[in-house]
């Protein structure tokens, strides 16, 4: 679902019915009686987002994760949408310099930190090592997953946990390959290891 | 996912007083912290979780981030990632059965995201749970029923389970905590508090209601007290993959001998529990025993006593105490 177009209800009966007996709680959270001002915002907001080196300024819909503000309000397709729940690693990105998913961080959270993709990954138009090993190993078939893998893969290495194939199996697991392209990925990450070292 | 109002809280008072209006600490609440996000954000999305007001602490994370180690025990900042637990040197070596039940959990990007509050709190990753399309669901509609009971049950508890839930739960690092006899310090609307943290989830009565957590109440640490057993322990996972799965069966062993006597033990199960689970009963049989073979089944036997199994998780008593038995030879072998 689109988080950005469609109406936020869906038909049916509101599952806020259950919820009766916080009716209570609700009314406090439009009005909290706090000292404090309250800072929250609902619906649209501002955020800034720094990816890739540039900053992006737009106004997002407070629910918006991550990976739909790249994808949807950045034109950064590389990351991609497999399960959006956790699962597949399809939507890795660094933010801080660590890999983490795209799909369970919510963009307006990930304001003043720095996000890299997979777009920002080669330098001066040459590709990254990790990139290029993904080509000479054929590490890939329908390519869905690629950036995911190579985003996770360069992490994985500089984590130091890519000192073994059982090391790099075992830390690349959050990474699905639906075509099976595994050993093929362990080998470019082999490659990358010795290179990523040098550079 | 449904409309919520975004709020951040820089200051862990901050965090308790937004989180103070609510009815509930439970995960029905109208007002929920987001840390790491992978559990909020996911059963948002499924429409599990329907916040109203969603409170990130990520701002309070670098102030939640310690780590200490030494004489007194080991203390953890509830705003530490998995990842940054698993990886601490101090952990690896005093704490190992912590540092493994965190590594061979999730994958490299969720340890990098999950704090380990957050994760204590991990819902349970029963279908039935997970998915609204199904009406009856004692944790998710209180007083509905319990599809489990006679569904596909094979991943389900046998340990600690009612005739109203027998949702498993699913994490590992809260197991070593059980076994660790870890306490949990609380920040919240009252003040500042310690508990056990075996006194955190509660059992299967009021499925609906996972823990003793008040509202508002939020974790701010760990501590581990010191013991001679902490550095003789391990975590055996046992699971459907290799990698990147929730146990179907775990054992959580810190073990003190003395020669090949049993001078203290602490036993912990996951992948077979409603909540972490400790084995006490298996425990006391070990201790100031010597530890063969014999006396290790003899121990997982009794921990096992009491599971109640349903018609696919029939397996796991038996897999339960071939885990137990495993666990506890191999942290023998680990003091030698």
């Amino acid at each position: 679902m689109d988080d950005q177009t469609k109406p936020p209800l869906r038909d049916g009966p509101s599952r806020r019915g259950l919820f009766g007996a916080f009716g209570l709680a609700a009314g406090a959270l439009a009005a909290p009686p706090v000292a404090a001002a309250p800072t929250g915002s609902e619906g649209h907001a501002p955020v800034t987002l720094s990816v890739n080196g540039r900053e992006h300024r737009l106004t997002l819909d407070v629910r918006t994760t991550l990976l739909d503000a790249l994808r949807e309000h950045m034109d950064l397709t590389g990351a991609k949408k497999g399960c959006d729940h956790g699962q597949c690693g399809a939507c890795t990105v660094h933010v801080d310099g660590s890999r983490v998913l795209s799909c369970l961080t919510l963009a307006i959270s990930a304001e003043g930190r720095k996000v890299v993709t997979i777009e920002g990954l080669a330098k001066d138009g040459e590709l990254h090592p990790m990139q290029q090993a993904f080509i000479d190993h054929d590490g890939f078939q329908c390519g869905y997953c690629t950036p995911g893998q190579i985003m996770s893969a360069v992490a994985c290495v500089q984590e130091g946990h890519a000192a073994t194939d059982d090391d790099i199996r075992e830390y690349m697991s959050g990474n699905l390959c639906r075509c099976a392209a595994y050993p093929r990925i362990v080998a470019a990450i082999r490659q990358a290891r010795g290179q990523m070292g040098a550079a | 996912m449904r409309p919520f109002v975004y709020d951040r809280a820089a200051t862990i008072d901050r965090a308790v007083q937004l989180g103070a209006h609510t009815a509930s600490g439970q995960a029905d609440a109208p007002v929920q912290f987001l840390a790491g996000g992978t559990t909020v954000l996911d059963l948002m999305k499924l429409d599990v979780m329907t916040p109203q007001t969603v409170i990130d602490i990520t701002p309070l994370k670098p102030s939640l981030r310690t780590i200490e180690t030494g004489p007194a025990g080991l203390r953890l900042g509830a705003g530490v990632t998995m990842a940054e637990a698993a990886g601490h040197d101090g952990v690896r070596t005093q704490y190992p059965v912590i540092a493994d039940s965190l590594k061979l959990a999730a994958s490299a990007q969720i340890r990098n995201m999950a704090t380990l509050g957050g994760n204590v709190l991990q819902r349970t990753r029963c279908g039935y749970y997970r998915d609204p399309s199904w009406s009856r669901c004692n944790k998710r509609v209180p007083g509905s029923g319990c599809e489990a009971l006679t569904g596909p049950n094979r991943n389900h508890a046998v340990l600690g389970v009612s005739k109203a839930c027998i949702a498993q739960y699913p994490g590992d690092f809260a197991v070593a905590l059980v076994a660790l006899e870890a306490q949990v310090e609380v920040d919240g609307p009252d003040g500042r508090r310690t508990l056990p943290f075996e006194a955190v989830h509660r059992g299967p009565d009021q499925p609906h209601i996972e823990h003793s957590l008040k509202p508002g109440e939020l974790i701010t640490g760990f501590f581990v007290p010191p013991g001679a057993w902490t550095r003789s322990s391990l975590y055996l996972k046992i699971r459907d993959r290799a990698s990147y799965e929730f146990a179907i069966a775990s054992a959580a062993v810190a073990l003190d001998l003395d020669g090949d006597v049993v001078r203290d033990v602490r036993i912990g199960l996951g992948g077979m529990a409603y909540r972490p689970w400790r084995a006490r009963e298996a425990e006391a049989l070990l201790k100031g025993e010597p530890l063969s073979e014999d006396a290790a089944e003899a121990a997982a036997r009794a921990a096992l006593k009491g599971a109640v199994t349903h018609e696919d998780n029939a397996y796991k008593p038996e897999l339960g105490r071939r885990t137990l038995v495993r666990a506890l030879l191999e942290a023998a072998r680990m003091e030698a």
